[in-house]
């Protein structure tokens, strides 16, 4: 019976070479593969095993990692979630991660190059791999005034420093807790996320950035900023400002805010129509320069520009091919003109900054684990947007707006503020929006802001009552005025 | 002789010039001692690794376990070397890595599991590793007591018919009503006293024994009488029968037990038995024919088994349902790559019964591929021993018991782990000495003291006369 039994050993090591060669072709081949595919828990765990890097506001550690001592190791904790939840996003086991979790992923789990050394060093050493550390460029007391001004309106807030384009602020309101997105329990975070996809007021939208609102009156500066650019236009020249304006070609007619004419005579200055915010007289202005000069000039100031904090921020619009009466109300923010607070801010920053527009940016500098600094951002321009003369002209006109016309709220005294109050209709029966746009000190600025307030409500509000007193806040917050 | 007592030379010296007549073969059982505390060794820095790894300490309750299956294998190594003292070296040595290696993973799955219930603020389960070693202590009790009360395994063939008649008992008593237990759709388990059993794995090992017996009566009938058919010499039908009946068992086990894995085992392990012993290879092809057909039907007729070729050909076709358990398995496997996370740093609980039927995957993931072929060779090693034991012995009946039990074993390990890693179609089978669950480890050392007490006579002197010389020298030395 010998050979029969040979024979059956043979046939069981073929068997036992087809499992090696299976188990072979699974644990190698076919690895990469099965890590990849989504609903393997395994990749994703083995993240929670790092300690990732921190993400830091001045010195505070806005989200940092906790050992939780179950065997996911780290748990992300945000200090103050709701407060910086526009720009730390979140870390979550469900949905991935946003923000700053997303866009310095790698720096935050020290899988990025600039961390190679350090890696290695951690090798030999025998210890876990530690995630860098990103310093963000948010001044926390500018960030905590614009939450608290913002209290529970639905509306953004971003503030920047001109001379470099540092983001200074960007809150958000409705926001949310990145904690409870990043816990560690599944059924907890989709309740939480489920509630606030379903709420109306979307708190999940990153608004500083993405928001995209009619900017209204806040839009008379690019319109302004276009109008010394042609040369033809002074901040006294004249301009007709009655109490209605009929939009050409048709019998439709747009009425100042306060239904009233913009001076007695009908004829305005440049510089009253911008400080007491008259609608007739820009609507004409709008089609004096035309689509083509607001849009290059919109252009400069970076409208259809989509800018990377790295976050990735919203492109603002100027209609592409708007008739005269389109062109008129485009020119009062109004019509298919749409931008971001952070657009706004720009605009802003942009006219303080003489003229030059720097690229904004959130990250001010990566750190490895020894605290040693990897990368610095440098400012860099985006564009020379208007010529120092024009720029300081403009600021001169939006200090103006502050001391003499719409703008009285945001007041400092001993400080110049120049400003720009806006309103915006967004349709029939729809909310308004309101909007202020400023930066103090005038001659230096430190600090330019913009805030949008949304489903502003009643048809009284405004710019001014709603807007402007954030904005102080916040200037008052950087200048650490009290 | 006189001079041996004067000459001063050691005593070993002069007994090797003595021995060395043919009749005097070396045991071995030294070696296998110390295989067996390089097993025992291997299974305490597991455990320490694990404790380390997941932060759970060495407690005095692991220290006292690592020290009890010391004390088992120690006493299994004594009763080998007092009653079966030319055993094969290696039987001892491997099955009990095995099953330390299961311990092992068990208990690493004990940990995952208290560790994710501390998470999910549920009620810790209660480690299985303590029931698994309460099970070892049992099965090493079996063990002993076949190899003192089955002196001689030649006196097994004459319960022949006897044990073919427990064998189906034990794969018909789960069907019975009041001890009959489903488990997971299959009907394995009989519970009394509210301990559950697997008379199947039982079963195996009578069934295996009654198939040699069987054999070793029939073989002559079954191997000469033909009739050719398109040149291919085939048994009459009253020969064929037998496997008929082993046939139609199969499928009942099958239908009525829902249980594909032990179904394929005993037809496997008959068919194979059939044409060792009666050497034609015509016995293969009715067995391979019968299967196919049986296969067939089965897939067209139950929807358990189509649901089970479906997940085998498209896992990820519903990877979160009946893919689940098929499709977390190759994760785990894929997770370890070629040398594994290493012990206590995987997450083999996220594959759904991890420490029975997907044992494997989890020794995948935390051993990676380079303790997988590892495994599988010492299975290997293992069967071909027992193989090799088949081949050594003289009598027709232990031939065919040895050849049978590693068949067992090495189907077990083919339908089990081809199943996990997507090889063949899964079915619910353990893996041997790996899995935790008391009927198959006690089954699973029955069959090893088995193979020990065949191999001790395979390799035992024919007749052992001790020669003049010795005699003389030992009376010397006691002088």
């Amino acid at each position: 019976m010998n050979r029969p039994i040979r024979r059956i050993g043979a046939v069981l090591a073929i068997l036992l070479l087809a499992m090696i060669a299976n188990v072979t072709y699974v644990q190698v081949f076919k690895a990469a593969d099965y890590r990849e595919r989504p609903g393997n828990q395994r990749q994703l765990l083995a993240q929670y095993d790092r300690e990732r890097g921190p993400i830091v506001a001045v010195t505070d550690a806005v989200a940092r990692s906790m050992e939780t001592g179950d065997s996911l190791r780290y748990e992300r904790v945000y200090s103050n979630g709701p407060l910086y939840a526009p720009i730390t996003g979140f870390d979550s086991l469900v949905y991935g991660k946003t923000g700053l979790e997303r866009t310095e992923n790698k720096i935050l789990n020290g899988s990025s190059d600039l961390l190679f050394v350090d890696r290695t060093k951690q090798l030999f050493a025998g210890r876990q791999v530690q995630g860098g550390s990103v310093i963000t460029t948010i001044n926390p007391d500018a960030q905590f005034a614009a939450f608290q001004g913002l209290g529970t309106k639905v509306g953004s807030v971003v503030a920047i420093e001109p001379s470099t384009g540092k983001i200074l602020a960007s809150v958000q309101s409705p926001s949310f807790d990145p904690n409870l997105l990043s816990s560690h329990n599944p059924a907890s975070i989709r309740t939480y996320y489920e509630k606030l996809t379903a709420d109306p007021k979307k708190p999940l939208l990153n608004r500083p950035i993405v928001g995209l609102n009619p900017p209204g009156s806040t839009f008379k500066l690019v319109v302004t900023a276009a109008a010394l650019a042609s040369g033809r236009f002074t901040p006294d020249s004249l301009l007709p400002g009655p109490k209605t304006y009929r939009l050409p070609n048709t019998t439709t007619y747009l009425n100042n805010w306060n239904r009233k004419a913009c001076s007695p005579t009908g004829m305005v200055s440049l510089r009253s129509a911008l400080a007491m915010s008259c609608n007739t007289a820009f609507a004409w202005l709008g089609n004096e320069l035309g689509a083509d000069a607001l849009r290059k000039q919109a252009q400069l100031m970076g409208f259809d520009t989509r800018f990377e904090l790295p976050l990735r921020a919203a492109r603002s619009t100027f209609p592409a091919d708007p008739d005269a009466p389109q062109t008129s109300l485009s020119a009062i923010g109004q019509f298919e003109v749409r931008a971001t607070a952070l657009q706004m801010a720009m605009v802003g920053a942009a006219i303080g900054n003489k003229g030059a527009l720097m690229n904004p940016f959130m990250v001010q500098e990566v750190r490895g684990p020894d605290l040693s600094i990897l990368r610095t951002t440098q400012p860099s321009i985006f564009n020379q947007a208007m010529t120092v003369t024009d720029a300081a002209i403009e600021t001169e006109m939006m200090v103006n707006v502050v001391k003499n016309g719409t703008g009285s709220n945001a007041r400092i005294s001993g400080i110049d503020v120049a400003g720009k109050t806006g309103t915006a209709q967004t349709g029939n029966d729809r909310p308004s929006v309101a909007w202020f746009v400023a930066f103090a000190p005038a001659n230096n600025p430190k600090v330019a802001v913009a805030v949008c307030i949304e489903q502003a409500g009643a048809a009284e509000i405004s710019g001014n009552g709603l807007a402007a007193p954030i904005a102080k806040k916040v200037i008052q917050a950087v200048l650490k005025l009290s | 002789m006189p001079d041996h007592a004067n000459s001063g030379m050691p005593w070993g010296t002069k007994l090797m010039a003595f021995t060395s007549v043919p009749t005097r073969q070396p045991n071995r059982r030294t070696t296998e001692l110390l295989l067996v505390i390089g097993a025992w060794i291997l299974g305490v820095a597991g455990t320490m690794q694990i404790a380390w790894a997941t932060g759970e300490g060495m407690t005095p309750r692991l220290w006292i376990t690592v020290v009890i299956v010391g004390i088992l294998a120690g006493a299994m190594h004594v009763a080998v070397r007092l009653t079966a003292e030319y055993a094969d070296p290696l039987f001892l040595p491997l099955a009990t890595l095995l099953t330390i290696l299961g311990l092992v993973m068990i208990y690493r799955i004990d940990v995952a599991s208290a560790l994710r219930a501390a998470r999910n603020s549920a009620p810790v389960p209660t480690p299985d590793v303590y029931a698994q070693l309460t099970w070892f202590t049992v099965a090493v009790v079996l063990f002993i007591a076949v190899l003192v009360l089955v002196r001689d395994h030649r006196r097994l063939q004459r319960f022949t018919y006897t044990f073919g008649l427990i064998g189906l008992l034990g794969l018909l008593l789960p069907l019975l009503p009041v001890i009959g237990n489903t488990v997971n759709g299959a009907t394995l388990w009989i519970r009394v006293f509210g301990l559950s059993f697997q008379p199947a794995e039982a079963s195996k090992i009578f069934l295996t024994i009654f198939f040699a017996g069987y054999l070793v009566m029939k073989r002559d009938s079954l191997a000469l009488v033909r009739t050719k058919v398109f040149g291919v010499g085939f048994p009459r039908p009253k020969d064929v029968g037998p496997l008929f009946v082993a046939w139609i068992i199969s499928l009942g086990v099958l239908i009525f037990q829902r249980d594909l894995g032990t179904s394929l085992l005993f037809f496997g392990l008959f068919v194979v038995m059939l044409y060792i012993a009666t050497q034609r290879r015509s016995w293969l092809i009715i067995g391979a024919s019968l299967f196919s057909v049986g296969a067939i039907l089965a897939y067209f007729a139950f929807g358990h088994v189509r649901l089970r070729v479906d997940i085998w050909w498209d896992p990820w076709g519903d990877a979160n349902n009946t893919g689940y358990q098929l499709v977390q398995s190759l994760y785990g496997f894929a997770s370890g790559g070629l040398f594994g996370s290493g012990l206590g740093q995987g997450f083999p609980e996220f594959v759904p019964f991890a420490n029975t039927d997907f044992i494997v995957a989890a020794i995948g993931e935390e051993l990676g591929l380079v303790g997988m072929c590892a495994l599988l060779l010492f299975f290997g090693i293992l069967i071909e021993r027992g193989l090799r034991t088949a081949i050594a012995v003289r009598d027709s009946f232990g031939q065919l018991l040895a050849v049978g039990l590693s068949i067992v074993l090495a189907l077990q390990l083919f339908v089990i782990v081809g199943g996990v890693t997507r090889l063949i179609p899964l079915t619910g089978l353990t893996t041997p000495f790996l899995s935790y669950g008391g009927s198959s480890l006690v089954a699973n050392w029955v069959i090893i003291a088995l193979l020990i007490r065949i191999s001790d006579r395979a390799r035992r002197p024919d007749v052992f006369v001790p020669s003049v010389d010795e005699a003389f020298t030992q009376v010397v030395r006691r002088v």
